[in-house]
């Protein structure tokens, strides 16, 4: 990470400590299923941090506990100081961290309501804004400004229902959300992998852009190791609810230290190079 | 002097709907070598899924031949199965000269129905004794990393990465020259996406088939194993070259901002960038005037828009659909 002049602290946006949830399954004899087990990382100002792994390797059930979606077994998660699942009591709270806290899915499909049109996603942010606009009209008007932002033209969309629009663009819209809120964190769960290669970078691009112009911290969660490879100041590889690699991604992609990651790195296909032991 | 094994020559199959028609594949022509590895990369809606069915003859209504003719060699001499019914091509060459492992193959196996019934099924249809075929399944097993006691266990019980090379081992049972491989490693891990690429490897090392064709929209898979590659954008081939020459110099603007769009871990790609492909893709119902590609390309001269490219051979090995390399031959 850079470190801006004056000898100025980074900020941490995000710690997660010893996080750690397990799922009980069945009623007379449990079994216990150990999600994610005592992860620990940071987040700071204007980073962006992949969780990466294969399925059922604990990444998207860690990016639920830091939405405030369920609780951890055990652990904390604080968010700009707050413990967000202890300092949260007050519907208020809740609220301010729904308006820091940005979320992205992987199916863009089902984010949207499909009875109603899909500026309505945009309503809800606007009603959630802490300064709401002085009338509709002036809503209106943020809400094409986002547009614009991500790359829509409003017209294209305003009125639509989500099945007349395509997947990336409705990926677009949930990101013009975060210009309509300016969330501190967005946390975004395979934003990608829905959408067509062509279209990828674009949303991508779009990240990029909030982080450089609001400070945004992102958490990538992804099975993409080459996603998170180009997008990432710091990658960690979980497996089986640990993470058992993190670092600088130069560090983790081309010289990885644990076993997993290294399986990992020698399995994912190459562009430029082929795979040995075909 | 390579063997050619299927050739396609000007097929346009078209889904005839009642109040539209799209053209996913329109005007394709194309051949396939004994002994290589054809990639056919596309994004979703490109055509690549109708092209495969194209190639052994799978149409169903609302999927149409409207024109065009595809042989395959069959004992030395060319049968055109375009000419034939589905129930033809599908009695006479299915399983024995072509075979296909469709996508999502894993997920359609029936769970209540143990693995040695398919090979069973396989054998009636074919008119082969099924003890003589279970002997050989078990075997074929072997051949793709599973052990054989997996034939005498329900689909459930294995895991997608091992269904997938089942599947295989059942459809190759009767050694097909061309095996048509369907998106076959994009519902898996990165582990056993490997571990099925060198099966897949194998098998044609092995000489169970003499060629494969591997449809894909990643790029960075395919091209561990192809030897040439055929990139398709609406229902057209844009760019038709060997693997390693597209990949060194990829000529068609699609085909370039496709690559660009790749992200692998390797340093080339932060020091590359990822680019964007501007607009959407191209509606097939009304596909755009000329060059298909021409509402998002970046190099668009008039004539893109006025006139269609002809897939054109532009140096050895190198056929691409596009003005910017075909100067007067084009024109």
């Amino acid at each position: 990470m850079f470190s801006p002049p004056g000898g100025e602290r980074i900020m941490s946006r995000l710690v997660v400590e010893n996080l750690t949830k397990t799922f009980a399954i069945g009623f007379f004899s449990k079994r216990y299923i150990h999600a994610v087990k005592n992860v620990s990382f940071e987040v700071k100002e204007r980073e962006i941090v992949s969780l990466v792994g294969e399925s059922g390797s604990g990444k998207t059930t860690t990016a639920k506990m830091i939405l405030r979606l369920f609780p951890p077994t055990s652990g904390r998660i604080v968010f700009e100081g707050k413990d967000i699942w202890r300092d949260i009591k007050k519907q208020e709270d809740l609220k301010w961290l729904r308006r820091k806290v940005h979320a992205v899915f992987q199916d863009p499909f089902a984010s949207y309501n499909p009875f109603y049109p899909v500026e309505r996603t945009l309503w809800q942010a606007v009603n959630l804004m802490e300064k709401k606009p002085q009338s509709k009209k002036e809503g209106l008007e943020m809400i094409k400004e986002a547009l614009f932002k991500v790359g829509i033209d409003p017209k294209d969309v305003l009125g639509k229902y989500p099945h007349q629009i395509s997947g990336g663009q409705k990926q677009r819209i949930m990101i013009a959300r975060c210009w309509i809120l300016r969330p501190l964190l967005i946390v975004a769960d395979e934003p990608t992998s829905m959408i067509d290669a062509s279209s990828r970078g674009g949303i991508i691009k779009l990240l990029e852009e909030l982080r450089e112009e609001q400070g945004t911290s992102i958490i990538f969660i992804t099975h993409d190791l080459g996603l998170a490879y180009y997008v990432s100041d710091n990658i960690l590889v979980m497996k089986d609810g640990e993470v058992v690699e993190g670092g600088h991604p130069d560090k983790v992609v081309l010289q990885p230290s644990h076993e997993y990651t290294k399986l990992l790195v020698e399995s994912v296909p190459k562009l430029y190079r082929k795979l040995e032991g075909l | 002097m390579k063997e050619v094994l299927l050739k396609v020559e000007n097929a346009k199959a078209y889904y005839k709907l009642e109040k539209a028609t799209v053209k996913a594949v329109d005007n394709v022509s194309f051949e396939i070598y004994e002994g290589e590895v054809i990639g056919i990369v596309g994004e979703s809606g490109s055509g690549k899924t109708t092209l495969s069915n194209l190639i052994f003859m799978n149409m169903l209504k609302p999927l149409t031949l409207v024109d065009g003719k595809v042989f395959l060699k069959v004992d030395g001499k060319f049968e055109e199965i375009s000419a034939m019914s589905r129930e033809e091509v599908k009695r006479r060459f299915w399983g024995k000269d072509i075979t296909i492992i469709p996508q999502s193959a894993m997920n359609a196996l029936m769970p209540t129905i143990k693995m040695s019934k398919y090979v069973e099924h396989l054998a009636e249809s074919h008119g082969v004794e099924p003890a003589e075929l279970l002997r050989k399944a078990e075997e074929r097993f072997k051949e793709v990393g599973l052990n054989p006691l997996w034939l005498n266990r329900y689909p459930f019980e294995l895991s997608g990465g091992m269904r997938q090379r089942a599947v295989i081992a059942i459809a190759t049972l009767l050694n097909p020259k061309l095996l048509v491989a369907d998106e076959p490693t994009s519902a898996l891990d990165v582990v056993n996406q490997k571990v099925l690429l060198h099966v897949l490897i194998q098998l044609k090392r092995a000489g169970i088939v003499k060629s494969i064709i591997f449809i894909t929209h990643d790029i960075a898979t395919v091209r561990q194993i192809a030897d040439r590659m055929i990139v398709m954008y609406a229902g057209k081939i844009v760019e038709f070259s060997d693997m390693e020459k597209i990949l060194k110099k990829p000529l068609h603007p699609y085909t370039t901002g496709l690559l660009n769009s790749v992200l692998t871990p390797e340093p080339e790609i932060r020091t590359r960038g990822i680019s964007v492909i501007p607009g959407a893709p191209a509606n097939l119902i009304n596909p755009p005037s000329g060059c298909r590609f021409h509402p998002r390309c970046p190099y668009a001269m008039d004539i893109c828009k006025e006139k269609e490219p002809e897939l054109i051979e532009v140096e050895s090995g190198r056929r691409v659909a596009c003005f910017l390399h075909q100067g007067a031959k084009g024109l």
